[in-house]
């Protein structure tokens, strides 16, 4: 079975006894699994190719932090170049001045178009748009049938065309209707088709040509192997595609293909789709796929990045605290406002894997404004409190609500927060002062 | 090659023509597709024989890439490359066609070196459940199968237990037109198995000799539905004995590795017996399969060349494994 990358390099470190940096020699074995990983996951092995011979480049190239070991240094890297690949920030549709815009739904044989475009209109219509849908499918059995009864399913309105079935009459008709009836959007469905078979690439050159589309959509399958890099490369190369939907997430699937397109095509990976209901669609956010593709929970950003945030003299002094089971709610309060330089709350609890603890965690919705009141409250409690919070009982727990400016509910709210802090501190000390991946982690990383 | 239904045992039948010019007309068809492409990316595996003639280390890691290229997956190749290793170490090869002749001869020994294994129906109705994951060409391949059965003298009848994906049963219906056979239908959102319940029920009435049913696309991480599969097996071993007789697993070419995953979970869930590698008519090699032969020792009993009614030809491992090098 396809072994965690961190784990694999944890371990191939581990056999290089001695060795506290990056050299040659452990870098080679390092881009070994790295490679393996890639393949296993689907990146095509070219893909593979170049990506290792950056990350390589960049672990021969760069000063040694020493606050990380060189496991963390490679995996580090190897993060920065996935997301570097993928994009770092969620793309977004792009709409024409002019309205309608066109959309074209493009990609294989059953890749996912159809219940794309069902999801992409239901999306469209929870932002404000009003889309017409079409199908230009006129080949697959039922596919003019399918796409009627998803619109109906999601309450959008779409182009019958009855007794028309060429593509192009049939879109220019659906063009003219939405421009009279005041449709923003016309999203077209097309007829799977092989990147090879040059007829029917012809007819989408046509209808691109005549139609000038906002976005051609590359909707592509999560499952997809090497061949990823050849179907998008062609479909690219002759329609010049503006974005990818990647689909059937849901399942197991690594995704390797997301990586694979985007550096053939250098489009950015717009939706993913997780499901074949109409809502089982969501924006791309490239560091969930990063982590999918590693195996695990972005766990070990939250770490580096806490790395560079906290100074080691204070973190070894909060290890030593969190050994002895005395993080106290002063020392708690430290620990906001260092969390809080880190960047926004839910982008930290977003690099946690949703699991165990840390699923609860992320569950309790925290937002900025309650870090704010959480600050609040601490700063109300006397000195003694802070120390030890057994102490806090309903008497006081009023007090500090009075003189915080926040309801007991809250203080309630924050003491079981704190607790379950001090629980995820606890797990996380070890990296915070020796620099290491701390061994207990392992129990958040995903089964296998 | 021995086609699919030379040894059926129910019926004598004439030997399909069309298939059998078919077959020998495919891998030419194949190349001369991939030979369109214009991509770059391409890197044919030949090239690397032709440039080379001694072996060395570059030479394996380039074969080893092209196999990977190829989908038969990191482990799996890695297994191939150390086995030949061995093999051209021990005998000396230097030459680089001998090499390439015993990685054909490994992958043929994955394989079983066999072609698309013989089913005998012994049965009326010999019953066929088709499942895979979504869209990789179950429906199609159903219209290509219940065509073929028909042209080999065979009654047949298809069932829509896919009740589940719009306009499934409509797409099922135009193919059950085509290859001019009865499809058994009940309302959209029917659970499935008293679909096959009633296909059977009238396959039994009419003596038919073949039922093939179809199946909604599931993800077989989904453990409702892997378990909605087991109850239509159960439904069906009820109403005819031994049923059914066969499980056909359809993989799309263009999977990768997943495609291992899937076979397992299906095998798990509804006992596979045999896999449809559909949409070879594209560039995709889909070498996936040998990695499932090789863990698995599932047989590869047709592939699917293209949309159209005739598009299905039995399987070939030879020739498969050239095509891989192709
Ligand atoms: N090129 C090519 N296309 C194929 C082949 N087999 C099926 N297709 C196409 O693949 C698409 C999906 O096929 P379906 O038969 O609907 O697949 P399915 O597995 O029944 O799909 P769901 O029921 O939605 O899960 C259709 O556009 C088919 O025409 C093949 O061998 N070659
Ligand atoms: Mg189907």
């Amino acid at each position: 079975m396809f072994d965690i990358l961190t784990e694999k390099l944890q371990r191939t470190f581990k056999t290089l006894k001695g060795e506290a940096k990056l050299t040659e020699n452990n870098v080679d074995f390092a881009m070994r699994e790295i490679r393996l990983a890639l393949l296993e996951a689907d990146v095509n092995f070219k893909v593979v190719k170049d990506f290792i011979d950056r990350v390589r480049a960049k672990c021969l190239g760069t000063e040694v932090m020493t606050a990380l070991s060189p496991a963390q240094q490679v995996i580090s890297f190897v993060r920065d170049e996935l997301i570097a690949t993928l994009g770092d920030a969620e793309a977004r549709l792009i709409f024409s001045k002019n309205p309608p815009s066109v959309f074209l739904v493009v990609g294989l044989q059953g890749s996912g178009k159809t219940t794309s475009v069902g999801k992409i209109a239901r999306w469209m219509m929870k932002n404000g748009h009003r889309p017409l849908l079409l199908s230009v499918d006129v080949y697959r059995p039922a596919a003019r049938e399918q796409l009627s009864v998803i619109a109906h399913d999601v309450d959008a309105k779409i182009f019958p065309g009855e007794g028309m079935d060429q593509p192009l009459a049939l879109a220019k008709a659906a063009l003219r209707e939405a421009s009279l009836s005041g449709y923003d959007v016309l999203l077209i469905d097309t007829a799977g088709r092989l990147h090879i078979d040059d007829e029917l690439m012809q007819e989408l050159s046509t209808l691109k040509q005549q139609l000038k589309p906002s976005e051609i959509l590359f909707v592509a399958d999560a499952m997809t192997g090497q061949d990823a890099v050849k179907s998008a490369h062609e479909f690219h190369e002759r329609l010049g595609i503006s974005g990818v939907i990647l689909t059937k997430l849901d399942g197991d699937a690594r995704g390797g293909a997301a990586l694979s397109i985007r550096a053939v095509t250098g489009q950015p990976i717009k939706f993913v789709g997780v499901g074949e209901k109409p809502d089982a669609l969501e924006l791309f956010y490239p560091d969930r796929m990063v982590s999918r593709l590693l195996g695990m929970g972005d766990v070990l950003s939250l770490i580096e990045k806490a790395q560079e945030t906290f100074d080691l003299k204070q973190a070894q002094k909060l290890e030593e605290k969190l050994r002895k089971d005395e993080f106290s709610l002063e020392d708690f309060r430290d620990q906001l406002r260092q969390m809080r330089k880190l960047g926004p709350l839910d982008k930290i609890l977003g690099m946690l894997p949703q699991i165990g603890a840390m699923k609860d965690l992320q569950k309790a919705n925290i937002d900025e404004k309650q870090l704010i009141h959480t600050e609040a409250i601490i700063n109300s409690m006397t000195p003694r409190e802070r120390r030890n919070h057994q102490i806090i009982n309903g008497q006081r727990r009023k007090r500090i609500a009075r003189g915080s400016g926040t309801t007991v509910n809250q203080v309630n709210q924050l003491l079981k927060q704190y607790a379950q802090m001090r629980k995820m501190m606890k797990s996380m000390a070890g990296s915070l002062a020796g620099g290491r991946m701390p061994r207990h982690l392992e129990r958040f990383l995903p089964r296998q | 090659m021995r086609p699919y239904v030379e040894s059926c045992m129910i019926l004598p039948f004439t030997k399909d023509k069309a298939v059998e010019d078919k077959k020998s007309g495919f891998f030419s068809k194949l190349r001369a597709a991939v030979t369109k492409t214009r991509d770059v990316l391409n890197t044919p595996i030949e090239s690397i024989f032709t440039f080379k003639k001694e072996i060395d280390k570059s030479t394996l890691e380039e074969l080893e890439m092209a196999l990977i290229g190829a989908d038969i997956g990191p482990a799996t190749t890695a297994h191939i490359v150390e086995k030949i290793r061995d093999q051209a170490s021990r005998q000396q090869l230097t030459e680089v066609g001998q090499v390439k002749a015993l990685i054909r001869n490994e992958l043929l020994a994955i394989l079983q070196g066999e072609n698309s294994r013989p089913v005998v129906m012994q049965q009326k109705p010999h019953v066929i459940i088709i499942v895979g994951v979504n869209g990789v060409g179950k429906t199609t391949t159903i219209g290509k199968l219940a065509n073929k059965f028909k042209n080999d003298g065979l009654s047949v009848k298809v069932c829509a237990a896919d009740t589940f994906r719009a306009a499934a049963i409509e797409q099922l219906e135009i193919w059950g037109q085509r290859a001019g056979v009865e499809i058994i239908r009940q309302k959209h959102g029917t659970d499935p198995s008293a679909v096959v319940f009633d296909a059977l029920q009238s396959a039994r009435a009419a003596q038919s000799d073949v039922v093939i049913v179809d199946t909604a696309g599931r993800l077989h991480t989904k453990h409702n539905l892997m378990s909605e599969l087991e109850k239509m097996k159960r439904v069906a071993s009820r109403e005819v004995p031994g049923a059914p007789h066969e499980v056909l697993l359809i993989i799309d070419a263009v999977t990768g590795q997943n495609g291992v995953q899937q076979a397992r979970e299906f095998t798990k869930a509804a006992a596979v017996t045999g896999i449809v590698l559909t949409k070879l008519d594209g560039t995709a090699k889909g070498g996936v399969v040998v990695a499932i032969a090789k863990e698995l020792n599932i047989p590869i009993q047709y592939v699917g060349v293209g949309e159209k009614i005739d598009d299905l030809i039995p399987f070939n491992a030879e020739e498969f494994v050239d095509s891989l090098f192709d």
